[in-house]
């Protein structure tokens, strides 16, 4: 497939191609001391020269000595908050007289282009389309907005030392279908973004676009920021090897390890909401004052509360323990029975996001250890 | 009469409190002509002199107990509710008034009253819970009135009140909100105080001070250790957080005395 090289100076003709084709262009910007993901109109609102240094519980932007304008790892958001919505009506129910007529929310789906995700992200997304899409229980609001999504993916040329995509292989380089494949390269004074068209719409956009062809020298300089990316990972303290994870979980559940977690953990739910695949939700039913109006809404839910596990008589995970493991065995290992997959994509998020820094890829050491003795 | 016949009776009372719970209700001005449709408003002090005789359908219960009388008081008070809500901090945990819980409040009452004789006042602060069954209590300082209006809906209708008890930090990842603790490293309380504000102050930027009580399963401990050893809080802070409108919710009273305790031991 023929790539080209767009030169960053153009960066803002493939937004305004984007915005011209229709869609609502969603990417990355700088709000309240973090790179967040909101609607970009312009090159301006990318954070052009940012980055940010993360580790267990922390995380801050730092200026970059660079102008790049994806210099930056996986932040506070995910893309899911675009695709399943945060809260989302369902349908309400009006009463008059001895009659009731319910109605569906019906929605305005926008056509989204998503800027700047990276390979971590598509596989997130990928494992919520396995749940939303093609699982048995199909979730149209979530389809319909997935069915419109145009995606610009990034090949990763900045990871975060939370990072671990080459432990659960998801990155950093782009393995998965995408309407655009882009790379970022800054060499010297040289300044530009390596193309690949990845779809029919994808190429329509590439048409209207001032590119020149790549040559041998220009996809050297990109592989090797994306292979000195995955170098720095897997040298980092978070690369393991994420093989054996399904059995290690189910061979363990009754490690000591679980409760020395559990005395740590705050069940805040953070890590479920930062996390790009946790698809949990729950439906609040409410009627007004009169009892002639009723609703029932969506809301992104968390396996870390106790609502979430409430039945007749009580939570069935009542203690913080039972609720830990529940995830953490979840998504490592009862998501490949579920979905055939691993629920991980290793973006971090939830390492970063922890109030308490817990790190899942160190309770996975942890309980090696415990297990070994 | 006939205008009041078969709708609900509903009663708001006042305990030791700054009424603020109350005047929510009185801030509903777009749902409460409707209100007073659904509901019999028999008694309500801070809006009408006019008062019902009881038994009532449902009291709305404001304020803690820090008198004799008022222990009496509540206990009449349930007699004549078959279903009675706490609303606020004072009525569920204590109130801002609990701090006299962990001092003596002879020596506050001589450094403020000119004649502290006359003060007839119970050494310790304490929710409704502690004196009579209650069926519902709504948190925070104040009451968010839209949690208040769907209390007494859910109760109007006989179906469980959606007033979900996790934690501050799942409304601001609803919202889409930066942690002010993991970004800025602002010490907040949110991962142990129950939802119900919205999470306004991360919103602007600034820590939760806990003010909507504990969270169901709240850890106050690690939340306290972190702090400490990442947030560079010192005890004080810990302390004055965990003892700010909910002092005497159980969680946090006794991780306020833990800390306390370590400290003298130190």
């Amino acid at each position: 497939m023929q790539d080209f090289v767009l030169l960053a100076a153009n960066l803002d003709r493939l937004i305004q191609a984007l915005r011209a084709a229709g869609y609502q262009v969603m990417g990355p910007t700088l709000r309240d001391g973090a790179i967040v993901y909101d609607e970009i109109h312009a090159v301006g609102d990318l954070p052009q020269g940012w980055g940010d240094d993360q580790e267990k519980g922390r995380y801050r932007l730092k200026r970059r000595q660079d102008g790049a304008y994806f210099g930056y790892a996986a932040g506070p958001h995910s893309w899911k908050k675009f695709l399943q919505l945060p809260r989302r009506p369902v349908w309400q129910a009006q009463k008059t007289g001895h009659s009731m007529q319910i109605t569906a929310a019906v929605e305005t789906v926008p056509a989204m282009a998503f800027l700047g995700v990276r390979s971590c992200e598509l596989h997130a997304i990928a494992a919520q389309d396995r749940v939303f899409v093609t699982d048995q229980y199909r979730n149209d609001s979530y389809s319909q907005r997935r069915a419109k999504l145009f995606t610009v993916a990034v090949n990763c040329t900045s990871a975060a030392a939370t990072c671990f995509c080459t432990s659960m292989q998801t990155g950093p380089g782009v393995t998965l279908p995408c309407d655009l494949e882009m790379t970022e390269v800054i060499d010297g004074a040289e300044h530009f973004f390596l193309l690949r068209g990845g779809s029919a719409d994808g190429e329509e956009i590439l048409r209207q676009l001032p590119l020149s062809p790549a040559t041998e020298r220009h996809h050297r300089l990109a592989q090797d920021a994306v292979r000195r990316t995955a170098e720095q990972m897997a040298q980092g303290p978070r690369h393991f090897d994420s093989a054996d994870l399904q059995a290690l979980l189910y061979r363990n559940y009754d490690s000591p390890s679980w409760d020395q977690v559990a005395d740590r953990c705050l069940s805040c739910a953070n890590c479920t909401m930062a996390c790009p695949t946790c698809f949990c939700s729950t439906v609040e039913d409410t009627t007004d004052l009169s009892g002639d109006h009723a609703e029932r809404w969506e809301r992104w839910d968390s396996c870390f509360t106790g609502d979430f596990s409430y039945i007749s008589g009580g939570a069935v995970r009542a203690d913080t323990r039972s609720r830990y493991r529940q995830w953490m065995t979840h998504k490592l290992a009862t998501w490949y029975d579920q979905f055939g997959s691993s629920g991980c994509v290793g973006c971090g998020r939830c390492i970063a996001w922890c109030p308490v820094g817990i790190d899942i890829t160190e309770e996975v050491q942890r309980i090696r250890e415990a297990e070994s003795g | 009469m006939s205008k009041t016949q078969g709708r609900p009776k509903l009663a708001v009372w006042k305990f030791a409190s700054c009424d603020g719970c109350q005047l929510s209700l009185l801030d509903c001005e777009d749902e409460l002509l409707q209100l007073a449709d659904a509901v019999d408003i028999a008694y309500f002090m801070e809006a009408s002199s006019e008062q019902v005789r009881g038994p009532y359908d449902l009291s709305l219960v404001e304020g803690s107990i820090t008198t004799e009388a008022d222990e009496r008081r509540i206990r009449e008070v349930r007699e004549q509710s078959k279903a009675l809500v706490t609303i606020g901090a004072c009525a569920t945990a204590g109130g801002i008034q609990a701090l006299r819980n962990f001092a003596d409040v002879q020596e506050f009452t001589a450094a403020v009253y000119a004649h502290p004789e006359y003060i007839a006042t119970l050494k310790t602060s304490t929710p409704i819970s502690t004196h009579v069954p209650v069926d519902f209590e709504l948190q925070g300082c104040p009451i968010n009135k839209k949690q208040l209006l769907e209390v007494i809906s859910a109760f109007l209708h006989r179906r469980p009140p959606q007033v979900p008890p996790h934690s501050v930090c799942v409304e601001c990842k609803l919202r889409g909100n930066v942690c002010v603790w993991v970004a800025h490293g602002t010490p907040c309380m949110g991962p142990v105080t129950h939802a119900g504000c919205g999470a306004i102050c991360p919103a602007y930027s600034r820590g939760c001070y806990g003010c909507y009580g504990p969270k169901e399963n709240p850890n106050t401990s690690s939340l306290c250790h972190w702090w400490q050893q990442e947030l560079d809080a010192d005890r004080a802070t810990v302390v004055e957080n965990l003892r700010n409108f909910n002092a005497a919710a159980p969680a946090f009273e006794r991780e306020s005395r833990r800390q306390e305790q370590r400290h003298g031991e130190e």
